[in-house]
């Protein structure tokens, strides 16, 4: 894409996408946190992560102005167009990524001085394994442009509703084993709830900029597979 | 709350699936290629203007839009050195055919300019002018009839209607592009082209003729240049881009201005032109 006339234009879409990069490092950098401080009941990293939220929403905000600045400003057209308003949803989604690990992260504190939770938490590390692979390569793959890989990367959200089902039944079943497992799994069970949402955020990012990239929206449905809802575990 | 029964959903899509069949070409440039002595400005054009929408022409200055523009109702007959070739019909005649009385095309397809030109008469003749010269009434009172109608149409009818006798030239510029909208419609016109009418109105007096081309647009085919991206994104169902004598890209606006397809029109629209 060649330059604009008015080369501060390109200053302005610059700085927005620089923002977006740096929300997206941040929320990589919560998400693996948030979660490496819940299987070792780490209460430092959990606080860090906590308080990283604050320059996530920080950054959101400044991203806001900037993007209604340059709107005003400039009357941004086509890729532009798309570029900035693409920018705008993105970073509600990343900014919505940051609560859900800072609210993994307030978990920590109550769940280590419940149960060791490592013996209930193995499913959901490899379920935080495959969100935290999915929030890594939305950003990179935008980053580099590549809107088939992000359609494939919007596909493979699948993988963490299968995941997430089986966690929530693993997680039932410890509770009726033993009743005294049921505060520790219940935290446990709005952490992969959280996980299973920010896979979700995951998915809307690569939508939005796969847009941004091709100005064609990806086909509005795409296999779902939460089946907490309807079915219980077997009796 | 207004909800729609599943019915009326049905056939609010139908009406809309029916217009978009229905969509009638009032005016098509086949091949258009217009020389101005030796030098060729327009190459091979095939555009065209479709019943009862807006066309809008852009693309950077010299790009041959307003040429194009003023082939359709053959302005550029009054350009001694310039020469059309190709063809251009409106209602599938040929415009450019020995047998076309041109003063009677030019009040079929009317042209508001670039800067409001009023004549140095009244309000009033300014408007009946044309209706007079035309023969198109045969009383004074359906003159003054016309006269209200066109400039009611024109959406200024409440500013002038005290003072239809003073000078046109006596209006803002706003008003006075208005007035020549009006003069333009007195001939009962099939297709109004305008060139930039906007570019001499402050943001206003642009607003009130944006509005004003909508309505006109129920009974009028208009086929518009303009500069402004944004007017051209506003106004038109269909925009044309041309660069360097040739039309580079046609098609609806809201696809032109999010996604188009050729490179030179997101280049300009873009602002990264040259």
């Amino acid at each position: 894409m060649g330059e604009h006339t008015v080369a501060s234009f390109d200053e302005d879409l610059e700085q927005i996408s620089q923002l977006i990069r740096d929300m997206g490092d941040l929320a990589r950098s919560m998400v693996s946190g948030s979660t490496r401080a819940l299987l070792n009941s780490d209460n430092a990293l959990a606080q860090r992560v906590v308080s990283d939220d604050a320059i996530m929403d920080a950054r959101q905000r400044e991203l806001d102005d900037r993007a209604i600045t340059l709107i005003a400003k400039r009357q941004p057209m086509a890729n532009d167009l798309r570029a900035v308003v693409g920018s705008i949803r993105m970073a509600g989604d990343l900014e919505r990524i940051g609560d859900l690990a800072k609210n993994i992260a307030k978990r920590v504190g109550t769940l280590g001085l419940s149960v060791t939770p490592r013996d209930l938490s193995h499913s959901i590390d490899a379920m935080a394994q495959l969100v935290l692979i999915q929030v890594q390569g939305v950003i990179e793959e935008y980053a580099a442009r590549d809107a088939e890989a992000l359609a494939k990367l919007r596909a493979d959200d699948e993988r963490i509703d299968v995941k997430y089902t089986s966690v929530f039944r693993e997680l039932l079943t410890y509770m009726m084993e033993d009743p005294r497992n049921i505060t520790a799994c219940t935290h446990l069970l709005f952490c992969a709830k959280n996980l299973e949402r920010i896979g979700d955020h995951v998915t809307n990012i690569a939508e939005n900029a796969y847009y941004v990239l091709t100005g064609t929206q990806l086909p509005a449905n795409r296999p779902k597979q939460d089946e907490t809802a309807m079915s219980a575990p077997a009796a | 709350m207004n909800i729609m029964t599943e019915q009326s959903l049905e056939n609010a899509v139908g009406d809309k699936m029916n217009a978009k069949s229905n969509e009638v070409i009032k005016m098509r440039g086949d091949k258009v290629g217009v020389f101005y002595g030796d030098k060729q400005a327009l190459f091979d054009v095939n555009l065209d203007v479709r019943l009862n929408q807006v066309t809008a022409l852009i693309g950077p200055s010299g790009c041959g839009k307003s040429t194009f523009l003023r082939c359709l109702n053959r302005m550029n007959d009054t350009i001694d050195s310039a020469r059309v070739t190709g063809k251009i019909t409106l209602d599938e005649e040929d415009i450019y055919d020995k047998n076309i009385d041109v003063v009677e095309l030019r009040a079929r397809v009317g042209m508001v300019f670039q800067k409001p030109n009023p004549f140095p008469k009244s309000i009033y003749e300014n408007v009946a002018y044309g209706p007079r010269i035309h023969g198109l009434a045969k009383r004074k009172a359906d003159m003054d009839q016309i006269v209200e109608q066109s400039l009611k149409k024109a959406a200024i009818w409440n500013e002038v209607k005290d003072r239809l006798q003073e000078p046109g030239t006596g209006l803002s510029g706003g008003q006075q592009q208005r007035l020549c909208i009006a003069r333009a419609i007195a001939v009962s016109p099939e297709v109004i082209l305008m060139d930039e009418p906007c570019s001499a109105l402050d943001p206003i007096a642009t607003a009130r003729v944006e509005e004003l081309i909508d309505e006109l647009r129920q009974n009028y085919t208009i086929v518009i240049v303009t500069h402004s991206m944004q007017q051209a994104a506003r106004v038109s169902q269909r925009t044309a881009m041309f660069h360097l004598g040739y039309l580079v890209e046609e098609g609806a606006t809201d696809k032109m201005f999010t996604n188009p397809d050729d490179k030179r029109t997101q280049d300009y629209i873009t602002g990264r032109f040259g």
